[in-house]
């Protein structure tokens, strides 16, 4: 496909998509959202952008391979558990810091979050590379 | 609500089956698709259903009317392990389509017998 | 404790430092160098559980029917080293047998996923759990198998997917009820919920679902048609690993489950198991003996020795679970050996096909004796390991007057025989046929036949130490059937 209106939609709803995938990953410990649903938006930016120019061209251009990024996010997965190996705690215990960003709100740091980070990962690399096999030759 | 949707599983399972038996490759897949949406439910099921009453919202400690939220966690996993097979047989079904041309399930006999 | 997670958090280190690397030479040695690693560790976690008998870790500190359980008891950890030693010597084997630069860096990146989903199939005590690693081998295995896009390949992938899907959804289907009925998924609680269960007609239901899953895994007698038609499509690697691990998930998770909380419906449970056990082991050995190709014929024979767990499992007394423990693991070094063998002589031959091959004894008797050791060991001759391994199910069988199971059971051995010295005959003995030409002489270096030579000295290892051996598996099937101890260890019910 190579449509105009697509082609500039595109490059504003990257913007968008992104920034809504990021959100739903912060909250998605405690609220709806997290590292799947998050991982899906933002590879739902990749699949737009791939279709409304094409999807051969845009996976030759890639900067990162999509198996790289399945690899990234199995490296964040591992670095969650990593804490719990320590000392007297439990595996995959959760481990927690709060940040205070002055006025606006705080934010819970933890190793879930990690987790939910590797998620967000896997899941971009595996659906954009399901795409890119499928409509794409070889 | 749990009858409905138990004879929706039972709809579910049973084209499920019809379509496994067909000989397109094609209306194999949707036939696992089928099959695996009916499990989930299944187990989705397998809690029961409280119509009405969210899992865990707020504070509010109202014990006797809420559902187990584990089957909707399994169900979750199980989705996702789903997805990531059906992608796979789509691509499979589509590698084997661009070497043979065929779609025709009878015609895979040459590695039996 | 938290070391007995090590056999599933190794492997996704290698995983996550595969995917990076290109080079098949680099990848497999460090596949090699990393299945000494975690044969060391596995070896490790034995040596704790001979100390310790049981272990477990909570993950994430939720106690014991909450979060997940990983449990390590004797099964497991023989269950580990075993698979641990195969995974080595595949590793070994793929070095030298995996020509494709491209295909090899992502084959050793699937091997070591199937590794992780062995690994935590093994030590995981969560039904659920399990499900999910089981999908983990399901999907490595997947594309382990259709690896190289060859048009057989993709043939066999469609087989081998389309029966294997179906059990994964018997298996979830199972479980649904499972949890539907007690609400629990933990191994020990589930096992402490139905040990005085009476409604057997709901359990039933449930228990047949995950046998036919397990089945469809295990091969067992009407669910095994995808095995022979698709075991013999992938680079002989893939079959071997395949072989020698990917069934005896399925017997595991089988042992496991109808020793631990299956066990209310004995008679009939029983029966079930030992006819077709039975069946299994007949057929197989039946459609061994009709076919003309290495590797198809070995396939077929997978099936057969199955059935030999299974009896095991069936006869139900401390010393056929050992029987059936024992078997289990002289089953996969014998039987993985068997498939290396069958491709170092298609290396020196070109094909598999016994017809178009001869003459082996008289240019390479090394091969002939690789050959000969785990074909021995499988039709049971007495110093190798199968001899104690058919005698103790044989014995078990006897002493709890099976005598049918039993019968069935000698004369399966000899059916083995028959096609094990159909293979020798044809391929070592007979002279090379004169249609076909010569064109391959490749010539075999050591590391081809070390692999080979490291299995076949296992199996005479497991036959001269077989009191050991047998001490240990007997520790194991007295685990199995006396769960007590394992349910109070998991639930934290012990003083």
């Amino acid at each position: 496909m190579n449509s105009i209106i697509l082609q500039i939609a595109s490059r504003y709803l990257k913007v968008l998509l992104w920034s809504f995938a990021v959100l739903a990953l912060l909250r998605g410990h405690n609220y709806p959202g997290g590292g799947f649903i998050g991982g899906l938006l933002a590879s739902l930016s990749v699949v737009f952008t791939s279709l409304s120019y094409s999807p051969q061209k845009i996976k030759n251009n890639l900067r990162i391979q999509p198996e790289h990024y399945i690899a990234f996010g199995l490296l964040f997965v591992l670095l969650s558990v990593l804490p719990g190996l320590s000392g007297e705690k439990f595996l995959m215990e959760g481990e927690w810091i709060s940040l205070y960003l002055p006025l606006v709100l705080t934010i819970k740091l933890g190793s879930p979050l990690l987790f939910d980070t590797g998620i967000f990962f896997g899941v971009i690399g595996v659906v954009t590379h399901f795409f890119f096999t499928l409509s794409t030759k070889e | 609500m749990e009858i409905l949707l138990a004879i929706l599983i039972g709809l579910l399972y049973s084209a499920g089956v019809y379509l496994l038996l067909r000989r397109s490759i094609l209306k194999f897949i949707i036939g696992i698709i089928f099959m695996s949406n009916a499990t989930n439910l299944l187990v989705f099921l397998s809690a029961g259903i409280i119509p009405g009453k969210p899992v865990f919202i707020g504070q509010e400690t109202e014990t006797v009317l809420q559902t187990d939220p584990l089957p909707q966690a399994l169900v979750l996993t199980a989705i996702v392990i789903g997805f990531g097979i059906v992608v796979f047989t789509l691509a499979l079904k589509y590698k084997f389509f661009n070497t043979t041309g065929t779609d025709d399930l009878d015609q895979l006999k040459k590695t039996d017998s | 404790m938290n070391v007995i997670a090590l056999p599933i958090l190794f492997p996704l280190v290698l995983i996550i430092l595969l995917i990076f690397i290109r080079s098949k030479k680099i990848a497999g040695l460090i596949s090699i160098f990393a299945s000494l690693v975690l044969l060391a560790i596995s070896l490790y976690l034995l040596q704790l559980v001979i100390k310790q008998e049981v272990i477990v870790i909570q993950m994430g500190g939720w106690e014991a029917p909450y979060g997940i359980s990983l449990v390590l008891d004797y099964l497991s950890a023989i269950m580990l080293v075993v698979s641990a030693f195969i995974i080595l010597t595949i590793s070994l084997y793929a070095f030298r047998f995996i020509k494709n630069e491209n295909f090899g860096s992502r084959f050793y990146v699937f091997f070591f996923s199937i590794t992780m989903g062995l690994n935590g199939a093994f030590i995981t005590g969560d039904v659920f759990n399990l499900y999910v690693w089981f999908e983990v081998i399901l999907l490595s295995s997947f594309v382990l198998i259709t690896l190289g896009n060859r048009k057989e390949q993709l043939e066999g992938g469609i087989k081998y997917m389309a029966l294997n899907l179906i059990g994964s959804l018997f298996f979830l289907a199972g479980l649904g009820l499972l949890y539907g009925n007690t609400g629990t998924l933990n191994m020990a609680h589930l096992a402490q919920i139905l040990q005085d269960d009476q409604q057997s007609l709901l359990m039933n239901t449930s228990a047949m679902l995950f046998f036919v899953a397990f089945g469809i895994k295990a091969a067992i007698f009407p669910l095994f048609f995808w095995l022979p038609s698709s075991y013999h499509t992938p680079n002989i690697s893939v079959s071997a690993l395949f072989a020698g691990l990917l069934t005896k998930v399925g017997v595991y998770a089988l042992i496991r489950f109808f020793t631990l909380f299956f066990v209310q419906d004995q008679v009939f449970w029983h029966n079930l198991l030992l006819i077709l056990a039975g069946f299994t082991m007949v057929i197989g050995g039946m459609a061994a003996s009709t076919h003309y190709e290495t590797r198809r014929i070995l396939s077929y024979h997978i099936i057969s020795q199955i059935g030999y767990m299974i009896m095991g499992l069936g006869i139900f007394t401390p010393l056929a679970i050992a029987g059936s423990i024992f078997f289990t693991v002289h089953n996969m070094i014998a039987k993985t050996n068997t498939f290396l063998v069958a491709g170092l002589v298609s290396k020196l031959k070109g094909t598999y096909y016994l017809k178009n091959i001869g003459g082996l004894y008289k240019e390479n008797p090394v091969l002939a004796i690789l050959f000969i050791i785990p074909a021995f060991a499988l039709a049971g001759i007495p110093p190798l390991s199968g001899f104690f391994a058919k005698f103790i199910l044989i014995k078990a069988g006897i002493e709890d007057g099976h005598y049918i199971i039993t019968t069935v059971a000698i004369l399966t051995s000899l059916l083995t025989l028959y096609s094990m010295i159909k293979i020798w005959n044809e391929a070592f003995l007979k002279k090379q046929p004169e249609s076909t030409d010569m064109m391959l002489q490749s010539k075999l270096g050591f590391l081809d036949l070390f692999p080979s030579i490291l299995l076949g000295a296992a199996s005479i290892l497991l036959g001269l130490f077989a009191s050991q051996i047998f001490e240990l598996t007997l520790n194991a099937a007295n685990q199995l059937i006396n769960p007590e101890h394992y349910i109070k260890t998991v639930l934290h019910l012990l003083p």
